[in-house]
């Protein structure tokens, strides 16, 4: 479990549109890395190439290298598919299948490939992937209801859990909770500091407090202008980032005296 | 502020006497409820007196009634209630009158199909064909007052089956070619071809759909094959673009959140679609599928170039030719069994056509049904 991801000068493009440009970055495994940034710096976008969601969204295409513990993402060869089996996902927006069940939802990664599991296997790994999203104790009495009907942060962590059902290396987290209140954003917080024990996890968020309170380390992104391209400003341990940070712009932008 | 309120309605409370009944300031120059129905019902007597001099009829009564009912509103809101009120009172009536005219068809076919049809109905029609009944034995019925003989069982199975292999072979084709085009073909030359041409297939006259089919088999199995898959070919050919056009539009609008939840699970693209992306829509193609059918299960023109007509019951698409309810309708209608007596054949086409309208009823019962059980579940 827990690998690590080298990034080479990688260029990101949609079409003919260089939305991030040179970017290096090398996350250690079993940490926290937060990108932060502006928006539109495209700290989404490169966080979607880090499992290559990226080319999902017609035109999107990539230059250089992604290496998951030294094997070349984008080399030649490989299926996206093994890819993000390897490399979770969770989204800005709770996303939970409508039409399953809150067990068919964690049991999705499983079931949808058509892997073939025993109903007790089923069972252990429902519980502890919900357990291990926090989630367990508040819905083990309605398994077999729709996923949707649970409030927004129980719909994240039901997606985090059936992100961690998959055991992936490599949890990517899209603005997790941007689309919550601040008691379920942090028990997300909370987890994603248990998380840290068996993945490697890389956080996207608008918000420096909860990069500062989650984050090992985290790299600041940001844009000259608009259809210029984004770039990595700065990438160092997040106390460095955040009480003596390097770069002139870094400064600017956690102190908010940004724009 | 709170005490001069309280020490007011004390006041008002205390007050032995009745209060003086005031109107409400604030609903000042309205016209009181049953002025509408004042209007409604001057409107009527006006209209029956002008109508009884220009030579009664029931028709003339009603617009005369409508057009000075719609005329003294507007004016009479317009003078007490002002002139926003008095526009918004004649656009209003307006759209009462339109809805109205376009239920009077509706309501006239059910009624008259309902009056006619009615009597036609009985176990004898639902469960028997028209083999061997001839234009003596209508004329004999009739002669005797006997109930008519002979039936539309042949039909009903004809309809049926003609319309389930239509079915089977145009909801694949068109399901199949909805994938393509929203999950695979987005912004590709083929797709744009496709689209184009199902929007073609969309205009194509029923009857030419037929001829289609007819020349196509005949050209594979020699003149004059005539067979209930034939039609269903035919049928299918108008029933494509539907289902591909409905499936569509469900496929378009299942969120993309969805396919990226599951692609980020490492599912792969066509299990995606299959597991995830279908499951959400189905509720929406399968009502898209029932509403295609019941577009072509009333076709005519097409059946009888393709299956032609029959009296005997045949279960068989693959041989021998098939009656449907349409077909039996028109031939009964055409050509009655007896020239002389067309009684009997009318009541049959009056019954089958009541048959008819039930079916296709039946079936936009059934895609609300089923849009309802394959909807994405609620609840905690």
């Amino acid at each position: 479990m827990a690998k690590r991801i080298d990034v080479n000068d990688l260029n990101v493009y949609y079409s003919k549109f260089l939305a991030v440009e040179g970017v290096s970055i090398n996350i250690e495994p079993k940490s926290v890395t937060a990108f932060i940034g502006p928006s539109g710096c495209g700290k989404s976008t490169f966080l979607r190439t880090l499992n290559r969601m990226h080319e999902v969204i017609p035109g999107g295409r990539v230059e250089g290298q992604v290496l998951l513990d030294g094997d070349d993402l984008y080399g030649a060869g490989v299926d996206p598919v093994t890819v993000r089996s390897q490399i979770g996902m969770v989204f800005q927006r709770p996303n939970p299948f409508p039409t399953m069940s809150i067990k068919d939802n964690v049991l999705a990664g499983v079931k949808l490939n058509g892997t073939k599991i025993s109903r007790s296997d089923a069972d252990d790994l429902v519980e502890k992937s919900l357990r291990g999203a926090n989630l367990w104790n508040e819905v083990k009495d309605r398994l077999d209801k729709p996923g949707s009907g649970l409030s927004g942060g129980q719909q994240q962590r039901l997606c985090i859990a059936r992100t961690i059902a998959v055991k992936p290396d490599v949890i990517l987290m899209d603005e997790p909770c941007s689309a919550l209140d601040p008691i379920s954003t942090l028990a997300i917080e909370d987890l994603i500091n248990e998380l840290k024990n068996d993945f490697t996890v890389v956080i996207v968020t608008h918000n420096m407090q909860q990069a500062a309170r989650v984050s090992d380390k985290t790299a600041f992104f940001n844009i000259a202008g608009t259809g210029k391209p984004g770039k990595l400003i700065e990438f160092n341990d997040t106390t460095a980032i955040f009480s003596n940070p390097e770069q002139k712009a870094t400064e600017d932008y956690v102190s908010g005296r940004f724009g | 502020m709170s005490a001069t309120t309280t020490r007011l309605s004390n006041q008002a409370s205390g007050n032995s006497t009745p209060p003086v009944r005031k109107r409400n300031s604030l609903a000042k120059g309205k016209l009181p409820k049953w002025a509408i129905w004042a209007i409604a019902a001057g409107s009527i007597i006006i209209g029956a007196a002008i109508s009884t001099l220009t030579g009664f009829s029931v028709a003339a009564f009603a617009i005369y009634s409508a057009i000075i009912f719609l005329i003294a509103a507007s004016v009479i809101t317009t003078v007490v209630e002002g002139k926003r009120r008095g526009k918004n009172a004649m656009w209003t009536y307006l759209i009462y009158a339109a809805f109205i005219v376009a239920l009077i068809p509706l309501a006239s076919v059910l009624y008259t199909v309902l009056q006619k049809g009615l009597p036609g109905i009985n176990s004898h029609f639902l469960f028997s064909s028209m083999n061997g009944v001839t234009g003596a034995i209508d004329n004999q019925t009739v002669a005797n007052g006997e109930p008519v003989i002979g039936g539309a069982y042949h039909a009903v199975i004809g309809t049926l089956l003609i319309t389930l292999w239509a079915t089977l072979i145009s909801v694949p084709v068109g399901m199949l070619t909805a994938v393509y085009l929203v999950e695979y073909g987005q912004g590709k030359a083929l797709s744009k071809a496709i689209t184009f041409f199902v929007d073609v297939m969309t205009g194509i006259p029923s009857i030419v759909a037929g001829l289609f089919a007819a020349a196509f088999f005949g050209m594979i199995l020699g003149p004059n094959a005539r067979m209930g898959i034939v039609a269903a070919v035919a049928l299918s050919v108008l029933m494509i673009p539907t289902v591909v056009r409905s499936t569509e539009e469900m496929l378009k609008i299942v969120p993309n959140e969805l396919r990226e939840a599951s692609f980020a699970l490492g599912v792969r693209r066509w299990r995606t679609i299959l597991k995830v992306v279908i499951p959400t829509a189905i509720s929406g193609i399968a009502s898209g599928v029932t509403l295609a059918i019941a577009r072509v299960i009333g076709e005519t023109a097409p059946i009888l170039v393709t299956a032609g007509i029959a009296s005997q019951i045949n279960m068989n698409v693959f041989a021998n030719w098939m009656s449907t309810l349409p077909t039996f309708i028109y031939y009964q209608i055409l050509t009655p069994t007896s020239p002389t007596n067309i009684d009997p054949s009318v009541q049959r086409a009056w019954a089958a056509a009541l048959l008819l309208i039930l079916m296709v009823m039946a079936l936009n019962l059934i895609a609300r049904l089923v849009a309802s059980i394959f909807a994405p579940k609620k609840g905690r």
